[in-house]
């Protein structure tokens, strides 16, 4: 977060994409567009494109990792080297393994994990193009994902960023907003409990705009849901 | 769902297949799948293309950056390939730093590309033993469902015929250009299956076969590159067949890539 700047972000209550601060960027789902994953998911949010692919529940390895009682989660979020700008060096960064690991975490609270000792299921995002939110972008496709390979799941997880720009707390930053905002709260949420699994925040935030930003984000995430759940209707027919 | 192991009595079924010039998918041996290439979808990128070959899927995205010449060539722009397979394409992908495989693949496909001069090396220099152009050429395989060669050469031909040199981001002059492309090489690979030699493979074919070979041609029906891999073993006159039956049957694939440049 580059914290005060001059840019006038929000004028007369409208971003500079156009949006107001409660609207998210457009969002297209399509479920099951990869023939070798047992799941997978492509996704579009504003002009990020991400692909979702699962495989398993299956053998884990290596085998240390193996837990006698339930099986793992192995996300994994890499970034395609033309995915921003200056070509990012192909390969897991720092940034890249905290968000594989916090992804990790949080499907292994909604996967039915306690249903399959010792194996593992393999959760794998490609970002091929990043304008801010990727993370979110990214967790939910692999959500969808996980619903098209038919894993047992108590909810989906959609997940969504608030934040604040020119002191204004607004729904799902877009490049510009990230750059130069105040601050950044990705949120995912299982929607029929209500519980958070994942929530992160850099930036500043009074504990009044937090109390809004969790409200906006949480709003979000539910939005997303629906779109989800259309998704996976519109795949294979029937009530969702 | 992909198998690590295809039995067999697969093996034996495919192999008199192809014995009649037949395959499991009802094509036949000298007969590729069906191609489609898509461009441009890539924003970020200078250049990206995305090509189904069958069911095997590959992204390509080129990216431009500056940078300072080879000593041994001062005047000339330089290029990197490489090929990312990610896990999500085959579940025996592992994730980690590229291996033996992955970097055969992309150094195959880079020199198709660049013995064929597709693009002219001396066109991307901006400054005489200071500056060039570097040209990346990443592919992404989403899917693999076999002959990953022949369609990360055709996904970086594409995105290379699509790509822009971003002269105004890095300020080298006020308008951007399109690369400059010379030439149009296109790559075939044939697999050895029992006795026959079957042209673009599918993965259960090739977890079966025992040897591949991959032809690159200009248009000009030139040779360009070629490449022997896998541990069995083609003989002299099948090699000669093989690079002959590539020069009648990558019209497909060249009229596929016509295709896109209107």
């Amino acid at each position: 977060m580059a914290g005060q700047t001059d840019m006038e972000l929000i004028k007369n209550g409208i971003r500079m994409d156009g949006r107001k601060p409660d609207e998210l960027r457009e969002v297209k789902i399509v479920a099951g567009v990869l023939d070798n994953a047992d799941g997978s998911c492509y996704l579009e949010w504003g002009n990020n494109k991400v692909y979702a692919g699962v495989f398993g529940p299956m053998e884990c390895h290596p085998r240390h990792k193996q837990k006698a009682d339930r099986a793992i989660v192995q996300a994994r979020y890499t970034m395609a080297p033309f995915s921003v700008n200056d070509r990012k060096r192909p390969g897991l960064d720092r940034r890249s393994t905290e968000i594989s690991y916090i992804v990790s975490q949080a499907f292994e609270k909604v996967v039915m994990v306690e249903d399959f000792p010792k194996a593992s299921i393999r959760v794998d995002m490609q970002v091929v193009e990043a304008h801010a939110g990727t993370r979110c972008a990214a967790l939910t496709a692999a959500s969808v994902a996980l619903a098209d390979a038919g894993i047992p799941m108590r909810d989906m997880i959609p997940s969504c960023a608030a934040g604040k720009v020119n002191d204004v707390v607004v729904l799902d930053l877009n490049k510009e907003e990230d750059n130069y905002g105040q601050a950044d709260l990705p949120l995912a949420i299982i929607p029929s409990t209500g519980e958070v699994v994942l929530l992160q925040l850099d930036g500043h935030l009074t504990p009044d705009e937090f109390e809004q930003a969790m409200d906006l984000a949480t709003s979000g995430c539910m939005e997303l849901y629906k779109k989800m759940r259309h998704a996976l209707e519109n795949s294979y027919g029937g009530k969702a | 769902m992909s198998n690590d192991s295809v039995s067999n009595l697969m093996k034996g079924h495919m192999e008199s297949l192809a014995k009649e010039g037949k395959r499991a998918d009802g094509r036949g041996i000298n007969e590729y799948r069906k191609v489609k290439i898509e461009i441009g979808m890539i924003s970020t990128a200078e250049g990206s293309a995305m090509v189904h070959l069958g069911k095997t899927k590959v992204l390509c995205g080129i990216k431009m950056l500056i940078g300072t010449p080879y000593g041994d060539s001062p005047g000339s722009g330089t290029m990197t390939t490489s090929t990312e397979l990610a896990p999500l394409a085959d579940q025996s992908f592992d994730p980690g730093p590229p291996r033996e495989q992955s970097i055969e693949l992309s150094r195959v496909v880079d020199r198709g590309i660049r013995e064929s001069r597709m693009i002219d090396f001396d066109g991307l220099c901006i400054e005489h033993g200071v500056k060039v152009w570097m040209v990346y050429i990443d592919l992404h395989i989403l899917d693999n469902n076999g002959n990953l060669f022949d369609c990360c050469t055709l996904a970086a031909a594409a995105a290379l015929s699509n790509a822009t040199i971003p002269n105004i981001q890095h300020g080298i002059a006020d308008k951007d250009v399109k690369l400059p492309i010379n030439c149009w090489p296109i790559s075939c690979t044939f697999g050895k299956l029992g006795d026959s030699v079957i042209l673009d493979a599918t993965s259960d074919e090739e977890s079966v076969m025992s040897a591949r070979f991959t032809v690159a041609h200009d248009e000009n029906g030139n040779l360009r590159a070629a490449q022997k891999g896998m541990n069995g073993s083609f003989t002299d006159a099948e090699i000669r067949e093989a690079v002959k039956t590539a020069r009648a049957s990558d019209n497909v694939l060249r009229e596929a890539l016509k295709g896109i440049q209107e």
